[in-house]
């Protein structure tokens, strides 16, 4: 079976739909190690990629007052057992522009892998910019994870991120999103990672808002048992009138787990607002009484209850 | 038949006493209302006949159809066909209504989840595909557990407090699905601090501080709480200080 073949295949396992890349009227693109395999475009987006020594470099624009329809669907990954992948993207989403990314990240054999990412984006003026991405890693733990961004957000714009990793070992992952906000503008950034095993997470979102009436919303709900470490650090800087923001973590250690949260709220503006709730601790005793009031086990409350959060 | 009986159970909490040698009897097919103040031990009572963790009792047996079931775990005496809805009912991050009321059910049945939740007055197309999370307010949370109850059809249903947090015209239906409940073959032990809806019952246990103490028609028992009982300043059956309350009947 050739790379594509099987970067599809595992990209599938991963959640995704392969009917996507037959699709013309959908944008998509294949990267495998440091090669493009793949590529459509559609009508409003440039999308370059540049081949490096270890990754990929793309450049994507989406051109003003250009919504594209259909989101665009990005697969990158290694799929031997070792390997290195360094993707590098610079993004500018012009003013009145949309776009809507969905990346899958496949690791399905990695015993010594390691994924970079480093992503430049702005969102210009009255834009939308939503980055979705959903890792799929195999059961070695032998994968390292280092996704960083830096977002600068313009005026009445949006922006969503969401990082999903439920699937297969998380092995090392430390990502640190950056974004700011100006005015009537809004993020929100979601992670949803269930680690296991020795995994060890690391997160760092942050979110400055800096234009009046921006909004900020960073939300985590992390799982950890056996011996799996997580620290999340959720940030927001709120120094312009009117500002509203709210951190929101929930870890669920069980085991030997351990688990930390640090929310970090920073208010330099008296007509400023942001609010914080962090929880750790093992699964509600009560939510699990309740589905084993019903008849179920308690291991399968506990992976009803774990897996309603990480949904 | 008796599908429920209680010996002489006792449970201590942190150096406290809750239920002191309590024991009660339950019909097949009947609605059992356990009526008291607040404080008096109902939700304990509750918790003990479930199995809750925390809430084995120290002393005294419990029967269900029969069986002693005093030191089975919870999942299996809710096998069994035993079952509670909560007074406050938990929030499940990402479990949809729909999914919650499945959790119980042998076979999932779209059709029974949704009539059970027109039962307990909510359309289930507004209802279905949203969370059981903060988003519903307490009184929704109610009725959802209400309806997951009636989905699961039980042998036994404990309703612990399903009238409170219910606004007055929802609860004219609440009333109506507890005795559908009973309709449809589920005995049912209600537990309330109203006596206007325990006198929905066939049979009324008593309770203050811990104990049974009286147990009769619903409409007498009602009358005695509210005659008695709501005015006594002590919340502590008089016959309990000098020792006479021993589970038994007045």
């Amino acid at each position: 079976m050739q790379d594509y073949e099987l970067m599809i295949e595992a990209y599938t396992k991963a959640g995704g739909l392969a009917s996507v890349f037959k699709d013309s009227n959908i944008a998509h693109l294949v990267v495998h190690k440091n090669k493009v395999i793949g590529k459509n475009l559609v009508k409003g987006l440039i999308l370059e990629p540049e081949e490096t020594a270890s990754g990929v470099d793309i450049k994507l624009k989406v051109e003003k007052g250009i919504k594209i329809q259909n989101p665009v669907h990005l697969c990158f990954g290694v799929l031997p057992k070792e390997g290195i992948q360094e993707i590098n993207i610079k993004a500018k989403i012009e003013d009145g522009a949309g776009i809507k990314l969905l990346a899958h990240c496949v690791f399905p054999n990695a015993l010594k892998v390691v994924h970079k990412m480093q992503a430049e984006i702005e969102v210009g003026d009255n834009a939308y910019y939503e980055y979705n991405e959903v890792h799929f890693h195999g059961e070695d733990g032998g994968i390292e994870v280092i996704p960083k961004a830096r977002i600068k957000l313009g005026k009445n714009s949006h922006l969503v991120t969401n990082f999903f990793l439920l699937k297969g070992r998380v092995g090392i992952f430390d990502l640190d999103y950056e974004t700011e906000v100006l005015d009537n503008s809004s993020l929100d950034m979601t992670a949803k990672i269930y680690g296991y095993a020795d995994d060890k997470i690391k997160i760092r979102e942050a979110g400055k808002l800096i234009g009046r009436a921006s909004r900020g919303l960073i939300k985590s709900r992390i799982a950890v048992k056996d011996n799996a470490i997580s620290q999340i650090i959720n940030e927001l800087i709120a120094n312009a009138p009117e500002a509203r923001g709210h951190v929101d973590c929930v870890e669920i250690i069980q085991g030997n787990a351990q688990a930390k949260a640090i929310p970090i709220v920073n208010v330099t503006n008296e007509f400023a607002k942001v609010t914080h709730e962090a929880a750790i601790g093992r699964v509600d005793k009560k939510q699990v009484e309740t589905l084993m009031s019903r008849g179920l086990e308690e291991e399968k409350a506990i992976d009803i209850v774990v897996g309603g959060m990480l949904k | 038949m008796e599908i429920l009986r209680i010996d002489k159970i006792s449970l201590n909490l942190e150096g406290r006493q809750i239920l002191k040698d309590l024991s009660l009897s339950v019909k097949e097919g009947t609605i059992h209302s356990i009526l008291g103040s607040n404080a008096a031990g109902k939700s304990s009572l509750a918790y003990v006949i479930m199995g809750c963790c925390g809430y084995l009792a120290q002393e005294g047996r419990i029967y269900f159809r029969g069986e002693d079931i005093t030191s089975l775990s919870l999942s299996k005496r809710a096998k069994m066909g035993l079952t509670l809805a909560w007074q406050e009912p938990a929030r499940f991050e990402g479990l949809t209504v729909r999914d919650y009321i499945a959790v119980g059910m042998k076979e999932k049945d779209d059709a029974l989840i949704k009539q059970a939740l027109q039962k307990v007055l909510l359309e289930p197309g507004d209802y279905l595909d949203r969370e059981v999370d903060k988003s519903l307010s307490g009184g929704e949370r109610k009725r959802i557990e209400l309806a997951a109850v009636f989905a699961m059809k039980p042998k036994l249903a404990i309703l612990d407090e399903p009238d409170s947090g219910i606004d007055i015209l929802a609860l004219d239906n609440i009333v109506k699905m507890i005795k559908e409940l009973k309709r449809q073959g589920t005995t049912v032990l209600l537990i309330t601090h109203r006596q206007e809806v325990s006198e929905i019952a066939d049979q009324t246990s008593l309770m203050c501080s811990g104990f049974i103490v009286k147990e009769g028609k619903p409409k007498e028992m009602g009358e005695y709480f509210k005659e008695r009982c709501i005015p006594c300043p002590t919340k502590i059956f008089p016959a309990q200080e000098n020792g006479q309350a021993k589970g038994g009947k007045n």
